[in-house]
């Protein structure tokens, strides 16, 4: 391991999107709103240039700790940060238009999202409770201005407040939490903390270090939106402009549970006796209340709120059994949900009937016939999130009820696969919609090249995943390999 | 690897549909070409499934035209395999599901005009799901398949259907979609009792469905495990079959679909619950199959007499036949769980005919319903005077329903009752009884339709058999006549497996209870060894 402070070289990817971030805020302010276009497209280019860092510089094969033990890079952060960036690039992408035509495009949106990511890769390559806390804010409170990022809108300004007063209780738990573990432990570096745990003969946790555990839990819970911390999610789904709700859903998702993971298992994977727990009952209440709550939403975004708690639920189950195959099974089930999630997102940004913004999805009535492409895609990413096979979702809970199975968590399971049937009941009636009613009027077109190749490509990978589930598979399973030996 | 048949056979369909999406032109030339296509396809695949049927070695008990091909790695490094192959309880259902399809594709010439092209692709990949459910030799590829059927039938039901579609196709999806999630845990836990079992290398387990059968006869699963996850399949297999108290799925499913999507459903769909009975609850978990034998005799009894009142009672021509499936299925339960060779063949060639019966029956209610968009029974009578050829062929299948000698119907009902009465006498008097019931909605039924006076005004010029709809029938007929009057064309490629099925059921079954009175013999001696 090496441990100097001189060695900047795995960090380079995040000081250059810090910097690329800064510059583009000034290209912003000198050009104005005028310069969003060419904003918005070099932010793209600034996340893909990330992108191509994190591959060049992270040293292969072996965990690099720098800046004193603080920030580490293993194949777990390369894994989770790559498709963080795709998340976030696509998610920019999604919004140009989108923006342009509610008159909301202002060159800071662009510029918050590379921040916020920038903030998720800081979380992922955190490797002591005080830079992933630094992280953390720096990704909350840019999701906090985005949310609000339709000033003029009172849906969009409540929707900022409430994630911010309610983003800040967590925050402020965590870091109790934080405190809580540092002192009754006596260090904050994970290295140290799962050395101390990782001892043969090491002393029983303190209940100060379990009640410690339980707080940071709960502000990583939050951050996640799993039940009973899931309260924010529906109001600000629904109030947020609909390309931030489809940034919320993927990137910082995915970042906050690779989050989870890195500590849960880092630190204090020896006392997985102690958080297990925790995690079976945020899994259960999760995979219940997602599935049930969702019947009677007829505002889409609200229904996507709900179901990603469901799915986050389901995620948990993986983290529940604590076997690497469930670690494993989270990961694959995250980055399968972040490709449904982008697509269905990329319909909902295309139901516009003339020039206004459509939510219900009642508006969706008869969309097979108006617009064929956009309703096959809409139904596979439906099916898929009900788990039916062939579809990629459903190979997704394979392997995290696999590890459940596995593990002996027999109710949680057979929960689990329940509360998917009642799910399926909600994703199958917007099919019934889109198919089985009479036809609307169409929407709003030309949807735009780059709408119709997102939706296509995720389409597409959605649909024909289980002829090509190699190469997630072994990168999953190379990623939680580097995070559990390190 | 010799030519693989069977691959070809699941994924043409598939191919097809694909094609299918980008045909090109206006509306009527793309319905044209896309029924044009679908039917050649559909034939193509026929014809495959019939050198299938020629090249099938009768005297080989264990599976043929196998194919296994490495897929993805599952916890513990065991990797799952793509793995098919027939044998012979499964060739003649994959027959069933190649030969159905083209005539649903001819019968849905003329009654589907809205959307004919994505109606044709859903019953191409319909088709491609039942053809795998039937061949897949993994416990996993089998639920891909077993599941996928759902998507296709969903929108069939959905699109296609009568007024209350959106209830039907719902009730359909949610019915059967519980009832498998709870196999594909039951699935995981087999997977990890073979883990556990150490015999397949350090920390790997296997989902191959012939290593399991294997492993089940020379090791054999708890039984108390085996309970467990048997009840988890039959929730699967009890609601697709459907039995008893679980069949109210059916009525809607098959009354509010479009004529081909409930022969579809009543062909093939419901004969993957017996075949996934025959295929994993007796081989996998002998134990619990005997000790639930009394619970699925129970049910199947009820089915069998009770859904043979309730169609009694029916106005409605499609739910009658609907009740009346879940009745045969009765007795297909009944053969299977009797455990002998007859049983299991009776309940195997009754699946088939009835696959082939009901799905004529519901040919011709679609029939008379193209002419009058009708299925209530008071609408009709005297059918007879003005269509001479649809009351013959009618009338066939109707006696082919109740078991007549010489048609189908009777020598999977016959075998069955021997099995039955082998294995239980009170479950084969009761399964008997309901034989009367079934004679009597038939005919009742019949009278009602086809005989009488022809009084009823808007009947006076309805038409004939045209000669498309002739060409459907010609093969059911043809069929129905062979398997009752030569039925060994038909028993003898099942034969060796079944046999071989029924072989090991009974050796599990006498090793068992020899191990209980062998622990009943050694309990005094322990206790007063203890003394």
């Amino acid at each position: 391991m090496t441990q100097t402070l001189g060695n900047i070289q795995p960090a380079i990817p995040e000081i250059f999107l810090a910097v690329a971030a800064m510059a583009l805020l000034m290209i912003g302010v000198f050009k104005g709103d005028k310069g969003t276009g060419a904003v918005s497209a070099l932010c793209v280019l600034a996340l893909l240039l990330a992108g191509a860092g994190v591959v060049v510089f992270t040293p292969v094969g072996v965990k690099t700790t720098v800046f004193g033990g603080l920030f580490v890079t293993d194949a777990f952060s390369v894994f989770i940060k790559l498709l963080v960036l795709a998340g976030s690039a696509l998610a920019i992408v999604m919004s140009v238009g989108f923006n342009q035509r509610e008159r909301i495009a202002r060159f800071e949106f662009p510029v918050l999202i590379v921040l916020a990511t920038l903030g998720m890769m800081m979380m992922v390559s955190a490797n002591d409770l005080m830079s992933l806390y630094v992280g953390l804010e720096l990704q909350s409170l840019s999701l906090y201005v985005v949310a609000a990022f339709h000033r003029d809108s009172v849906r969009s300004s409540e929707a900022g407040l409430k994630y911010f007063v309610l983003g800040a209780l967590s925050s402020g738990m965590l870091l109790y939490g934080a405190s809580m573990v540092y002192g009754f432990v006596g260090t904050t570096n994970f290295t140290e903390i799962a050395k101390i745990f990782g001892a043969v003969d090491h002393a029983p946790p303190s209940v100060g270090l379990v009640v410690g555990i339980v707080f940071v839990a709960a502000g990583l819970s939050f951050k996640i939106a799993a039940f009973p911390f899931h309260m924010w999610t529906p109001d600000v789904y629904e109030g947020a402009p609909t390309p931030v709700t489809a940034f919320f859903a993927a990137a910082p998702k995915f970042a906050a549970m690779a989050l989870f993971l890195r500590v849960l298992i880092g630190p204090f994977g020896d006392l997985a006796d102690s958080w297990k727990q925790i995690i079976w009952f945020l899994a259960f209440g999760s995979m219940l209340l997602g599935s049930f709550a969702a019947i009677a939403q007829t505002n889409i975004k609200r229904l996507l709120a709900y179901s990603s708690i469901g799915h986050i639920g389901y995620a948990l189950v993986g983290l529940a059994a604590g076997t690497v195959d469930g670690l494993r099974g989270v990961l694959i089930y995250m980055t399968i949900y972040l490709v449904m999630v982008v697509g269905t997102f990329c319909v909902v940004l295309s139901m516009r009937r003339g020039n206004r913004m459509l939510e219900e999805i009642d508006d969706l009535r008869g969309l097979s016939r108006t617009n064929p492409m956009m309703a096959a895609v809409l139904a596979i990413m439906m099916f898929s999130m009900a788990g039916i096979p062939p579809l990629a979702g459903f190979f997704g809970k394979l392997y995290v009820f696999l590890a459940a199975i596995e593990s002996g968590l027999y109710v949680l399971a057979i929960v689990g696969v329940l509360t998917s049937v009642v799910g399926a009941y909600y994703y199958i009636r917007i099919v019934k919609v889109m198919y089985f009613d009479e036809a609307g009027a169409p929407f709003d077109k030309p949807v735009g090249g780059a709408m119709v190749a997102i939706q296509a490509g995720t389409g597409l990978l959605t649909l024909f995943f289980f002829a090509f589930p190699g190469p997630l598979l072994a990168a999953s399973e190379n990623a939680i390999q580097a995070l559990i030996n390190g | 690897m010799s030519f693989p048949i069977l691959f070809l056979l699941w994924f043409l369909p598939l191919v097809g549909a694909l094609f299918l999406i980008f045909v090109r032109g206006n509306e009527a030339e793309v319905a044209r070409n896309a029924r044009n296509f679908t039917l050649f396809t559909s034939l193509v695949v026929f014809a495959l499934s019939l050198f299938l049927w020629f090249n099938f070695d009768e005297s080989v008990a264990g599976f043929q035209f196998r194919e296994q091909v490495g897929w993805f790695d599952l916890p513990g490094g065991y990797t799952l395999t793509y793995h098919v192959g027939v044998d012979g309880i499964s060739i003649f259902f994959v027959l069933l599901a190649t030969l159905l399809t083209p005539i649903c594709i001819l019968a849905s010439w003329r009654a589907i005009q809205d959307r004919v092209r994505e109606y044709m692709i859903a019953f191409l990949v319909l088709e491609t799901f039942m053809i795998g459910t039937f061949c897949a030799l993994d416990l996993v590829t089998f639920y891909i398949f077993f599941e996928g059927v759902l998507i296709p039938m969903f929108l069939i039901i959905g699109v296609w259907g009568g007024k209350r579609r959106v209830y039907s196709a719902f009730k359909f999806f949610l019915y059967t979609l519980t009832g498998s999630v709870l196999m594909l845990l039951a699935i995981f836990a087999i997977y990890y009792a073979t883990v556990a079992s150490g015999q397949f290398g350090k920390g790997s387990g296997t989902t191959d469905i012939p290593t399991i059968i294997e492993f089940a006869k020379t090791h054999g699963f708890d039984p108390e495990f085996q309970r467990w996850v048997w009840l988890a399949f039959f929730a699967s297999f009890a609601i697709k079959v459907p039995m008893w108290p679980v069949h109210t799925w059916l009525p809607d499913a098959h009354v509010e679909a479009p004529t081909a999507g409930s022969v579809i459903l009543a062909g093939v769909l419901l004969k993957m619950g017996g075949y996934g009975f025959l295929r994993f609850s007796l081989p996998m978990f002998p134990d619990a199959s005997e000790f639930f034998t009394p619970l699925v005799y129970s049910l199947s009894v009820v089915a069998v007499i009770y859904t043979s009142l309730v169609a009694l009672a029916q106005e409605d021509m499609k739910k009658l036949i609907a009740y009346s499936s879940v009745a045969h299925m009765g007795f297909v339960t009944i053969g299977i769980f009797t455990a002998t060779v007859q049983g299991v063949q009776g309940a195997i060639f009754q699946m088939l005919s009835h696959g082939v019966v009901s799905a004529a029956l519901f040919l011709l209610v679609g029939v008379i319903y193209d002419r009058e968009h009708s299925r209530e029974i008071d609408h009709y009578g005297g059918l007879v005077n003005r269509m001479p050829v649809y009351a013959g062929v009618f009338m066939l299948f109707m006696l082919a329903s109740v078991g007549l000698p010489g048609t189908s119907g009777f020598v999977g009902e016959f075998l069955v009752l021997v099995g039955a009465f082998k294995a239980n006498t009170w479950v084969a008097a009761f399964a008997a009884t309901g034989l009367i019931l079934g004679a009597a909605y038939m005919l009742y039924l019949y009278r009602r339709v086809i005989f009488g006076k022809l009084d009823k005004p808007h009947l006076q010029d309805i038409l004939d058999l045209s000669m498309r709809e002739k060409l459907v029938f010609a093969p059911l007929i043809i069929l129905v006549l062979w398997m009752g009057i030569y039925p060994s064309s038909f028993l003898k490629p099942i034969d060796k497996s079944v046999a071989n099925l029924v072989a090991n059921y009974q050796a599990a079954i006498s090793k068992q209870t020899a191990k209980k009175t062998a622990l009943k013999l050694a309990a005094p001696s322990i206790s007063s060894s203890a003394k």
